[in-house]
């Protein structure tokens, strides 16, 4: 248990401050500005303090913390990725999440769960088995189970799926899988940030990036001009507007990916439950809610609305797995920008732009990243270099034809 | 429930199309560097905008180019490719 909650608890007077401090005004030169508020961007300025000593930085957000994808995702954790760049990646991520309630002292309420990704066929159970292998090389847990073993884990889950759809086969077992109160990763990341030194803006829009002779020098915002050399971009689904800035080409396309929620119930869904046939992954959170997502929307597009079709083509799916939900109603549903990469990896590092440094291609499965990239990304600011564990993603592998093939892993949107 | 303007069906629902992204002129692969074919190959235009985009009509098998601001989701017109947009 985080040591701040027993103390909180056991003082009289409730000695509770605030998570960051407002600063009156923006300055007029920092050392690094950090576009965007949510989790990658105040992460990377929580390591940039903590481990670089680099603490006169600003964090700009046109809305609130956690307004962007941060605050919409359905929050699952894994590292059952399919390449050895990607799994060396989300395996660092995944142990740095197991510890950073404590690291970061705020419950996270991070959840070890057990990920299930079901077979509705043998041939997928094939293609499974192959990626146990690989995940198994390459030293994650995860491993194909038998159908009366999800039926132990998961009673409620009609295998026969009905008859309405492809019976289960098997699934692909993933043990770490978690999920993690994700709102509170940002609030954490931003108070860490905030007590070394770090400056949080929220409502300061980005309208522009100063680059001379292919160096930058600035930036303007909706609030005044600020002078600086170092600018992370951390805007995952906002990214194209940021790179048009700087005349950046890259792959990235956004397309909206929606959630929804059901009313709390009390505790019986123990594991994460995903059918990519289905287009379907389901969870029960720490409040009790059902928190379920499909796979992106069918076409592009910057806006996140939320659409009826997604709602009941959905719950259909849903029932087709658990008709003993009928009765169980939806009490909200959004959607969120994605910036889809064609490999499914993410775009991170420095860039021909002289301190212009991207942390992008996040798409459905960036949450459960934040930490590493946070890490690796002040890493990358501080010292110029490409950290190691990224140098795989960086936006030079699309004029070279490197690319880190991971739709197999990443394809359902998580 | 989306409506998709199809020049020959006329507005359809979107479950009945293919999205093809946007309509792109192809570089002669034999006369550019490796570096323009890549740029061709993956780099697209991601910002938003009204764009002409491939759009697939799947029951009556009809390919065509849609207007349409990715920001608002309006679609502006639609026409087949011989049309080129000016009929
Ligand atoms: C419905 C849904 C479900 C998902 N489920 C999962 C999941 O289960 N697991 C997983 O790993 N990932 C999931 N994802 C993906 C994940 O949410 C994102 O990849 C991740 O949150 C990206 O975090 P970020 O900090 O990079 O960006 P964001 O949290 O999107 O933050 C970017 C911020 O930048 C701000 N901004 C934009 N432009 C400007 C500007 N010009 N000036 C200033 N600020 C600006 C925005 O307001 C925003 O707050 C899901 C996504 C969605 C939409």
């Amino acid at each position: 248990m985080p040591h701040r909650l027993l103390k909180f608890a056991l003082s009289p007077d409730y000695p509770e401050s605030r998570m960051f401090r407002a600063p009156p005004r923006l300055g007029d030169r920092y050392d690094v500005v950090i576009i965007g508020g949510g989790g990658h961007g105040l992460a990377a300025a929580y390591y940039l303090a903590r481990d670089y000593g680099i603490t006169n930085v600003a964090v700009l957000e046109k809305d609130y913390i956690g307004a962007g994808g941060t605050g919409r995702n359905t929050a699952i954790v894994r590292s059952n990725y399919l390449t050895p760049e990607g799994a060396a990646f989300y395996q660092t991520s995944l142990e740095l999440f197991q510890d950073l309630s404590r690291d970061l002292d705020y419950n996270l309420f991070y959840s070890e769960r057990g990920h299930f990704t079901l077979a509705h066929s043998p041939a997928s159970l094939r293609t499974q088995r192959w990626r146990a292998e690989v995940n198994k090389h390459l030293g994650i847990d995860s491993r194909v189970v038998t159908p009366d073993f999800i039926k132990e884990c998961v009673p409620e889950l009609d295998l026969s799926c009905g008859g309405h759809q492809a019976p289960i086969y098997g699934a692909l077992y993933h043990p770490p899988g978690a999920i993690a109160r994700h709102d509170a990763v940002a609030w954490a990341y931003a108070r860490g940030a905030d007590e070394r030194g770090v400056e949080i803006h929220q409502n300061v829009s980005v309208t522009d990036i100063d680059v001379r002779d292919g160096q930058v020098v600035g930036v303007q915002t909706d609030q005044g001009y600020i002078a600086t050399n170092k600018v992370l971009s951390a805007v995952a689904g906002w990214t194209t507007s940021i790179t048009e800035m700087v005349d950046l080409r890259t792959p990235l396309v956004i397309y909206p990916l929606q959630a929804l929620v059901s009313e709390p119930l009390k505790p019986f869904l123990n594991h994460i439950v995903v059918s990519a046939s289905l287009h379907l992954y389901v969870s029960q959170s720490t409040r009790g809610e059902l928190v379920g997502g499909a796979s992106l929307d069918p076409y592009e597009l910057i806006s996140m609305r939320s659409t009826l079709d997604f709602a009941e083509g959905l719950a259909g799916h849903m029932l087709d797995l658990f008709p003993c939900w009928s009765q169980v109603n939806v009490v909200r549903q959004w959607g969120g920008l994605c910036d889809m990469t064609p490999d499914f990896s993410p775009i991170m590092g420095t860039t021909p732009i002289e301190g212009f440094y991207i942390d992008a291609g996040w798409g459905t499965w960036g949450f459960k990243a934040t930490p590493v990239s946070g890490l690796t990304m002040a890493h990358t600011v501080a010292t110029d270099a490409d950290h190691p564990l990224i140098r795989p993603f960086h936006l030079q592998r699309f004029s070279n034809f490197q690319l880190v093939g991971e739709k197999g892993a990443a394809s359902v949107g998580h | 429930m989306k409506l998709v303007p199809c020049p020959v069906n006329g507005l359809r629902p979107l479950q009945e199309f293919h999205f093809g992204g946007e309509v792109r002129d192809m570089p002669d692969g034999e006369a550019v560097s490796d570096a323009e074919w890549a740029d061709y190959v993956f780099h697209r235009r991601g910002e938003g905008a009204v764009k002409r985009e491939w759009w697939y009509h799947v029951p009556s098998g009809v390919w065509f180019i849609a207007e349409r601001d990715n920001r608002t989701d309006e679609f502006v017109r639609s026409y087949l490719y011989e049309e080129n947009g000016d009929g």
